[in-house]
């Protein structure tokens, strides 16, 4: 409404619009419903107001009314369900195009670091039109990256990945908040989101040096002498990682995991928890010796790893066609 | 029932539980469930005026954007401290340990509740438990919000953690020993003829109370305790930097916390079904699926937790399910409102306070409820989750449903517990300060949480002052409701006219009994003939009946 009573916050990605067109059926429907609550006691309680000599009527009950009114509201509320459960699914399902870019949260500050290598803190440059997926964790406690502006929220958990998208449709800057309870300075671990018309975002890009993550992983990748392990030419002591990641992986313990983000992460600080099928569980972990800074840039090298057409860093190891992530003999 | 005006005649009236013994021994070590009703009365009074006392504070700080009254960490600390004192020694003992104690057994028609000492037992427990609260307050207080979320509570918190987890450890037995207590009496002390199907409503529904306290309190307890473990010995429980998962503990937390939800709703509920029977002479409509449906909402309760960690990162499918089931346990709630509502139809309606409060609590529980289908649905509650929505939505549920019954349910025993009647225009006028109050102080903050902001915000952009303004204004009007009964409930003690034994013309076996009733509460033990709610034998009454002229005791 104005600037002093708002009524909606502003609306600049492409879920907000269908969360407010939900939103407003929900208040539409509690309001009828209220009204109809409202009215019917007021209507009731006048009309049969005590009189003197004026007796009530007993009433025992009426299955059928009864059942009318259990059956009609939870009628209303499944259109709630499945109505929020759409969006949700939307929300929760991010496409296999989007932008990545990590996010690490700590104790009250929000750090972003780019693919291409920029680094922000409390805020967070986006380009209009474009899907974006945030890799998040948090160095502490558990927070929460919220923007209203795009009706989106997730909390951000130390010790593993959880990842939030979006595609932003309106130039602007947008508040960031940090929805969930962190101590002291939780209200002041709040930033902007910079929309920026994709021109203009270019240019924000191309400013300032910067190495890309992936390329900054590959060099973590030597400097902590995975690669004596994990070899592209030869079969090491661990599994090849040449276009493991985004595949399923056979354990140990027979079960099966997808490699991704969480995966990769884990294998990193916990190598021992799941073991790649024909492997022995020699890899020490690197708990305390790698920054979440330095986990992101690890991930993300894998990660390149595993697109062998894609742009932007590539490996110059062992050529293409590494094909099954990985053939061991016991 | 007697209408008569009987002369007061002290010397001679026979002794009631109030006079019957009166040294400080007589109080502290009493086994009478009536007595252990006004130790809490006063203890759990004392309570809800200091957790009121930390919510102004809280307004206070929130009427500028910066934070200027106090420090960011007193900020956390005070709504930690009025979080933790409304909850675990306000919202769950209030409705039960006060009206349940006093009223169960005289409902079933029994002497005593089943476990008396257990019953004194409970009120040390809770005596002991907010002790120590108030000792941790004393010494810089906690700040780790109600929730205790790890692995913020664990690791992170300086403050008194565990001291304050020790409190609701002991607190959470208290609520056992009550809960225990109701259940064995409902089961085993029932007076002859008084079947389960003639049991009042405000029975059942403490019963399923009782059945939540007694299976979900013991995880709130080992919950704490694993807090504790992880803060003092760094056993990785919750902090995933010693091998733990900092979401196990919100699956704990909440698998008691929304169960406890219902531990403080269904009381109030069961107060609401007999104010709506009394006021409106009649028995309520469709008796059996308000009593089932009280049970229904005790078990399904404990199904939905994880409504509350729809943005933790849970699966997508697990998030489906839970939204699900969410839904559907809106159907008894929604029962309840439209069987009180056609209970009106055709019956003799008063207007005395404690109806005006049941209309408020219809009012503002349905309001509540209604918001509570808006965070079930995923595609909101990713957005409103941890905002001033769901702040608003859970205290529509809890101030406008818990304290509405609370209040109305007082000012309807009132007469019984005391043997006076409070000041009726008085209680008209504060009932409509706390329904205008209320709704002024926390509308605005559906609102406020739409928008986007967030809660536990000490400072806030300056586009929310406006409806921060409201809400603090909003909630010096409710201040004022609350503190009026406080005035004319005291002076009704000595100024109030004696009430009958039956000043409303109400069904119920308590009202048969002396007001206030003797020690042992019947002098014979009745024999129940008739079904709940018999309204049709008993004439509507006008005025309630008051035996005298306004007298000095």
């Amino acid at each position: 409404m104005s600037k002093y009573f708002p009524l909606w916050p502003d609306r600049a990605s492409t879920i907000a619009g269908q969360v407010d067109g939900l939103y407003i059926y929900l208040v539409l429907v509690s309001a009828v419903m209220t009204l109809l609550i409202f009215i019917a006691v007021a209507v009731l309680a006048v009309k049969y107001r005590r009189r003197p000599g004026v007796l009530p009527t007993p009433i025992e009950g009426s299955p059928i009314l009864e059942t009318a009114w259990s059956v009609i509201p939870f009628g209303v509320m499944l259109t709630f369900f499945i109505w929020g459960a759409v969006i949700f699914f939307k929300e929760r399902t991010p496409p296999t195009n989007s932008t990545e870019v990590y996010v690490v949260a700590k104790q009250w500050m929000w750090k972003i670091e780019h693919m291409e290598g920029q680094r922000e803190i409390n805020e967070l440059h986006v380009p209009v039109g474009e899907n974006v997926k945030l890799i998040m964790t948090s160095q502490d406690v558990i927070h929460s990256f919220y923007i209203p502006a795009f009706r989106l929220k997730q909390d951000v958990i130390p010790g593993r990945y959880t990842t939030l998208w979006f595609k932003a449709t309106e130039a602007g800057v947008y508040h960031l908040f940090c929805a969930e309870y962190c101590g002291t300075s939780h209200s002041g671990m709040i930033g902007n989101i910079v929309v920026m018309e994709p021109q203009d975002y270019t240019q924000w890009m191309a400013g300032g040096p910067s190495v890309p993550l992936p390329e900054a992983g590959k060099q973590l990748f030597t400097s902590l002498g995975c690669s004596t392990c994990h070899r592209f030419d030869i079969q090491g002591r661990g599994p090849n990682l040449q276009g493991a990641f985004g595949k399923p992986v056979l354990l140990e313990d027979g079960r099966t995991v997808m490699v991704d983000d969480n995966y990769v992460r884990e294998s990193i600080l916990n190598p021992n928890a799941k073991i790649v099928k024909g492997f022995t569980p020699v890899m020490p972990t690197f708990q305390g010796l790698v920054s979440d800074e330095q986990l992101n840039a690890l991930v993300a090298y894998v990660k390149s790893l595993g697109q062998p057409a894609a742009g932007g860093a590539q490996n110059q190891a062992a050529a293409a066609p590494a094909g099954q992530p990985q053939k061991q003999v016991q | 029932m007697a209408t008569t005006v009987i002369p007061a005649q002290p010397a001679s009236k026979p002794l009631n539980y109030l006079t019957n013994g009166s040294t400080i021994r007589s109080w502290l070590l009493t086994t009478d469930h009536k007595r252990i009703a006004i130790l809490y009365l006063i203890s759990v009074t004392m309570f809800f005026f200091l957790g009121g006392f930390f919510a102004m504070l809280i307004r206070l700080e929130l009427l500028t954007p910066q934070g200027d009254l106090m420090h960011a960490d007193t900020y956390n600390k005070v709504f930690t401290a009025h979080g933790m004192i409304m909850v675990f020694f306000f919202l769950i003992p209030v409705v039960p340990a006060i009206l349940g104690n006093f009223l169960v057994p005289l409902m079933v028609g029994a002497k005593d509740l089943a476990f008396p000492r257990i019953n004194l037992l409970s009120w040390y427990l809770y005596i002991t438990a907010g002790a120590m609260m108030i000792h941790v307050l004393l010494n810089g207080g906690v700040d780790t919000g109600w929730t205790l979320y790890s692995p913020f509570s664990t690791q992170y918190s300086n403050t008194n953690v565990i001291e304050a987890g020790l409190a609701i450890f002991i607190a959470g037995f208290s609520s056992i020993f009550t809960g225990l207590n109701f259940i064995v009496t409902v089961h085993r002390m029932r007076a002859p003829g008084l079947t389960w199907d003639r049991l009042p409503l405000f029975v059942w529904a403490n019963y399923a109370t009782s059945l939540i306290m007694i299976l979900g309190t013991p995880v709130i307890a080992i919950t704490v305790v694993m807090v504790a473990v992880e803060r003092l010995f760094h056993l990785g429980i919750f902090d995933p930097r010693l091998g733990g998962d900092p979401l196990l503990f919100q699956h704990l937390f909440w698998f008691y916390s929304h169960p406890a939800v219902y531990i403080m709703i269904l009381p109030s509920m069961g107060v609401i079904s007999e104010l709506i029977a009394c006021f409106s002479h009649k028995r309520i409509f469709g008796y059996k699926i308000v009593a089932l449906s009280s049970i229904a909402i005790a078990v399904i309760g404990f199904l939905v937790w994880a409504h509350h960690m729809f943005v933790t990162g849970i699966s997508l499918y697990a998030a489906l399910i839970f939204s699900f089931i969410t839904f559907f346990v809106g159907v008894p709630s929604a029962i309840k409102v439209f069987n009180w509502t056609a209970t009106l139809y055709r019956g003799s309606i008063s207007f005395a306070t404690p109806m005006l409060y049941a209309f408020g609590f219809i009012g503002l529980f349905t309001i509540g409820g209604l918001t509570g289908l808006f965070l079930a649905s995923l595609g909101i509650d990713v957005h409103v989750t941890d905002t001033y929505f769901v702040v608003s939505h859970f205290h529509y549920v809890m101030v406008g449903g818990v304290v509405m019954g609370y209040l109305g349910g007082m000012h309807f025993w009132w007469p019984k517990i005391t043997g006076r009647m409070y000041p009726e225009a008085w209680a008209k006028l504060s009932a409509l300060f706390v329904f205008v109050g209320f709704n002024l102080t926390f509308f605005p903050q559906f609102i406020l949480g739409y928008v986007g902001m967030p809660r536990r915000y000490w400072q806030y952009p300056p586009e929310f002052q406006v409806l921060n303004i409201l809400s603090t204004a909003g909630a010096s009007v409710l201040a004022v409701g609350y503190l009026l009964p406080m005035i004319y409930f005291a002076w009704s003690l000595r100024y109030g006219p004696l009430a009958g034994p039956n000043p409303w013309g109400a069904a119920g076996l308590e009202w048969q009994t002396a007001s206030p009733p003797p020690t042992f509460n019947f002098d014979e033990t009745p024999v129940v003939t008739w079904e709940a709610y018999n309204y049709d034998e008993i004439e509507p009454k006008m005025e309630p009946t008051t035996l005298e002229a306004p007298v000095e005791r």
